[in-house]
């Protein structure tokens, strides 16, 4: 399995040690191959047989948009996937603002306590969703307890409950991105500003922002992708009468497997890979 | 108040937990000369630049910019400006918006930005590289960019951090006399911190030579090289061989110094010269730099203070010239070399190992080292 | 703004203590929205269900007083809940193993392409893992229900549909399917740091490739196996989406478990499920622990 370089041919090699290191070395290559085709094969299947128009999206027996067509006239997909969107934006906007000024103070500044909010920012990453989500649902129902009690005022889980859970464990992923960011940064550039007259607040909008941009942008564009494509903790901090696309999905799945969804989950994926792609674009751009 | 002093430095001490990277230093630095910082890595130098920036504050003591204190003032109320040892070129900016970034901060109008930024890239030759970004440029050019945009702000002083580091050798020398040119030009105070002896020698008018936070001699390049003050500037600029004895004699006054005979531990008696009057009994140590010493076939003429019977040990051909090792009594190896003035293959018009020869050098080429 | 400088043989105290509180304020600016945060809806939450596990379900299945072990007691003596972890361990070790056995020489694979090849290779791996989990599963949902392309497949060489979905092994594929790239990733930085020219020198002092791996490679590289090892295990432990719908009703894993007992019981028993999830966030801790340390060895 390891492979170094070919020996050179020789009389004194026997063709047979050179055929079996080939041997392996292809043996290697088609199971990496093949793994390949195990991640992607399955995504293609499923994008295909969008168009199919068996209805039990079994087999491929024909070609349609049909079930494309089906999506928007489908009321709670359509407005589970506007709820979405808005989950989304303002948790992703809240996330990056507090990602990256927790990213520089990581990143800027020496003080105890320190190891303590990397492991608590680990965390979040680490974690088995379920258990996150569960402590959520807890820790709501907890909160409203009180506040019904000391204020009377009755909340109950909903869009806010679902973003402010967002919020919270986007944070960790932005500020991932972004410390990678500022650990490639140049700290002489800032010195050079200061050296020119920029004080600190000049020095860090004019130099140090612009370089840390795509970063920045990098974290948010992950942050929402994260968002967008949710479900456990979703799942159980939403409540009546706000649908979220995944668990949509997923309550429609259980139901039967029809190639309408089949498309809602193309069109997901379609918006996932571009984000992510997007994402390492602009990273990249520097 | 400033009597033509640029920059003071009075007991700076820098330290970082328990090290002491600047451990009570004193310098004062001319209005308009080039002036150098001198040692190996860890000696201080970097740092010490670093303060007079404002990158640091001294953990005590004062520095003096023409007289003012600013030892405690922030980097960008400084009128002071660095060079750094990468450049430090702004990526997202053109080589223009860079050059222009220290009169933006200090609100110059605009078309006057414009001109200045053009006669400043003028004057390190990039006219016409305005518009390109910094990955665009190479070295030398990199550099170039980096100087005009600390001169265009007119600084009092301008401070350099091994600014030629990065280039190779032949681009190195080239900017060694561009820069040394352009100071004379400009007038302005050079602070230069290199651990390149032949640089340093090459471009300043004064030199302070450091090690481990301490100053140990400031001088012009002449001064450093053949009246070192201590072993480790004798060693550390150019080389130099240590014959260690104790004094035996004071003997006559060579010009402004006081001739003294010493006795090595292998009853040699070798004879140099000291700055300052020695007592007879104590150890010394005689500095001789191995281009004063000469190695010859005949004898030396009759008088000769050093005159000893040698054998040659080793020898290594640089080309330009010959460096020799020679046995001295029976411990001491010393080196000498000697310039090849002719141009020529045979055999014998150079030294071999296992040859005789003598060894001689007047008192005043071995120096006694002070410290 | 220039501060007196104190005497010269004195430490200047007044700008240390100006500089000081400078960056004190400006940390406590930065670092403090998002801590705030993280520790009100994420620390906190975690500490109900602390809370929550020593404390008796009530009628509706919300925690009341007293407080309780009994909780701990039922899931350490009650059948469901042991077979459900160890039916969960179980699959979180097989999924692991399985995802290191492939994951390993694939991401051997992509160490060895040509550079420009290195990082497309690289990022077709990890492109999947980035879409929505629940698309994916259901993909396999798709691949082997009765009728569908596996069992055509099987079908068409001869042999009679066979029952592929609602079973473990759909529920592993499905894990692995969703895990490996957490497993690729570390295991390709570890191999990218490994030194390849020191299997050459085992090769030269005699060493056959099975050796030089099993004695060289393989323990260098241990940093990125316990890396990826760690980070497969611990969410396959704990999830429920896959299990659910890839298993059906005949497996019960943890995560569905958890589910059940906060959500879909009749009633449900929220201090028996926080207990539950707070044994399981023991067994994260561990986990954790071991993960740093195995980190900040490989920054030796």
């Amino acid at each position: 399995m390891i492979e170094t370089a070919s020996p050179p041919r020789t009389a004194a090699t026997p063709l047979v040690v050179q055929r079996r290191r080939s041997i392996a070395a292809n043996l290697h290559a088609a199971f990496s191959i093949a793994a390949y085709v195990f991640l992607y094969a399955p995504i293609l299947i499923l994008v295909l047989f969008s168009f199919t128009t068996d209805a039990f999206g079994a087999r491929l027996t024909g070609f349609t948009f049909n079930w494309y067509a089906q999506l928007l006239d489908d009321k709670r997909l359509v407005s589970a996937t506007l709820n979405t969107l808005q989950v989304g934006i303002v948790s992703t906007i809240v996330s990056t603002a507090l990602g990256t000024t927790m990213a520089l103070a990581m990143e800027r500044f020496r003080f105890r306590g320190r190891t303590g909010v990397d492991a608590l920012l680990y965390l979040p990453v680490v974690i088995p969703e379920i258990v996150m989500a569960l402590s959520l649902l807890a820790f709501f129902a907890f909160a409203f307890q009180i506040l019904e009690g000391l204020f009377n005022i009755s909340l109950r889980n909903g869009l806010a409950t679902v973003i402010i859970s967002h919020i919270a464990f986007s944070i960790s992923f932005v500020v991932i991105v972004v410390r990678a960011s500022l650990q490639g940064f140049d700290r002489r550039l800032e010195e050079a500003a200061q050296d020119l007259g920029a004080n600190e607040w000049q020095t860090f909008w004019r130099v140090t922002f612009p370089i840390i941009l795509p970063g920045i942008i990098g974290g948010a564009l992950l942050a929402f992708t994260i968002s967008l494509d949710d479900f456990v903790i979703s799942f159980f901090t939403t409540g009546p009468g706000v649908n979220l696309l995944p668990i949509e999905v997923y309550s429609q799945v259980k139901r039967s497997i029809t190639p309408k969804i089949n498309a809602i989950s193309t069109l997901m994926l379609l918006v996932s890979m571009t984000l992510v792609l997007l994402s390492q674009a602009v990273q990249r751009k520097r | 108040m400033s009597d033509g002093i640029a920059i003071d430095l009075r007991n700076v001490v820098k330290q970082f937990g328990e090290v002491k990277a600047v451990d009570h230093i004193n310098m004062q630095i001319r209005d308009g000369e080039f002036f150098s910082m001198l040692g190996p890595s860890g000696c201080g130098k970097t740092t010490t630049l670093r303060m007079i920036a404002g990158f640091e504050y001294p953990s005590s003591g004062e520095i003096h910019l023409r007289g003012k204190p600013i030892g405690s003032t922030p980097a960008y109320e400084r009128n002071v400006n660095t060079v750094f040892q990468s450049y430090a070129l702004f990526p997202h900016m053109t080589v223009a918006e860079n050059v222009a970034f220290g009169l933006q901060m200090k609100k110059v109008p605009q078309p006057a930005i414009t001109q200045r930024v053009s006669e400043a890239l003028d004057m390190v030759r990039l006219g016409s590289f305005g518009t390109r970004r910094p990955r665009q440029l190479s070295g030398g050019q990199q550099q170039r960019v980096a100087l005009a945009r600390a001169l265009i702000n007119h600084p009092e002083v301008l401070l350099l951090d091994e600014p030629l580091g990065a280039l190779d050798l032949k681009l190195r020398k080239e900017m060694q006399i561009e820069l040394k040119g352009l100071q004379e030009r400009v007038g302005i105070t050079f602070i230069y911190v290199t651990h390149d002896q032949e640089e340093a020698l090459t471009m300043s008018d004064r030199i302070a030579v450091m090690e481990r936070g301490k100053v140990l001699q400031i001088g012009s390049p002449t001064e450093i090289y053949e009246r070192p003050t201590c072993r480790f500037v004798a060693d550390f600029i150019g080389e130099s061989n240590f014959i260690e004895g104790s004094v035996a004699a004071t003997e006559e006054r060579i010009g402004n110094d006081y001739g003294i005979a010493i006795t090595t531990a292998d009853g040699l008696t070798v004879r140099g010269v000291s700055p300052q009057p020695i007592k007879t009994g104590i150890a010394a140590t005689l500095s001789l730099r191995p281009e004063k010493a000469r190695l010859t076939l005949a004898e030396p003429p009759v008088g000769t203070a050093n005159n000893f019977r040698v054998t040659v040990e080793r020898v290594s051909y640089i080309g330009s010239d010959t460096r020799i090792l020679v046995r001295l009594g029976q411990e001491m190896i010393v080196s000498v070399w000697e310039q090849n003035t002719r141009s020529t293959l045979d055999r014998d018009a150079y030294w071999q190992a296992g040859e005789s020869g003598y060894l001689w050098w007047p008192a005043e080429n071995a120096l006694a080292l002070t410290e | 703004m220039a501060i007196q400088s104190a005497p010269l043989n004195e430490p200047n105290r007044e700008l240390e203590r100006s500089l000081q509180r400078k960056q004190r304020t400006q940390l406590g600016g930065l670092l403090g929205p998002g801590l705030f945060w993280l520790i009100a809806f994420f620390a906190l939450p975690l500490a109900v269900i602390v809370i929550y596990s020593f404390m008796t379900p009530g009628s509706t299945g919300r925690p009341e007083l007293p407080f309780t072990l009994s909780n701990y007691g039922r899931l350490f003596t009650e059948k469901l809940f042991v077979n459900a972890y160890i039916r969960s361990l179980w699959m979180g070790f097989v999924t692991t193993l399985l995802c290191l056995l492939i994951g390993y020489p694939l991401a051997l694979f992509v160490i060895q392409a040509p550079p420009r090849w290195r990082t497309v290779l690289l990022f077709l791996v990890l492109i999947p893992f980035w879409t929505n989990f629940l698309v994916r599963t259901y993909a396999w949902m798709v691949i082997l229900q009765n009728n569908g392309l596996l069992n055509d497949l099987i079908n068409w060489l001869g042999f009679p549909r066979q029952t592929l979905l609602n079973t473990d092994g759909a529920v592993l594929t499905g894990l692995i399917y969703g895990q490996l790239p957490f497993m690729v990733l570390p295991l390709y930085a570890s191999i990218e740091r490994f030194d390849f020219t020191l299997m050459e020198a085992a090769s030269d002092l005699g060493a056959d490739k099975r050796q030089a791996f099993l004695r060289i490679m393989l323990p260098l590289t241990m940093p990125g196996v316990a890396a990826g090892s760690v980070l497969v295990f611990i969410p396959t432990v704990g999830q429920f989406v896959v299990s659910d719908l890839l298993g059906g009703a005949k497996v019960d894993l943890l995560g569905n478990l958890l589910q059940r007992l906060f959500q879909r019981s009749n009633p449900p028993n929220w201090p028996l499920g926080s207990a539950m999830a707070l044994i399981f966030m023991l067994v994260l801790t561990v986990g954790v622990i071991f993960y740093f340390r195995n980190t900040t060895e490989q920054n030796r």
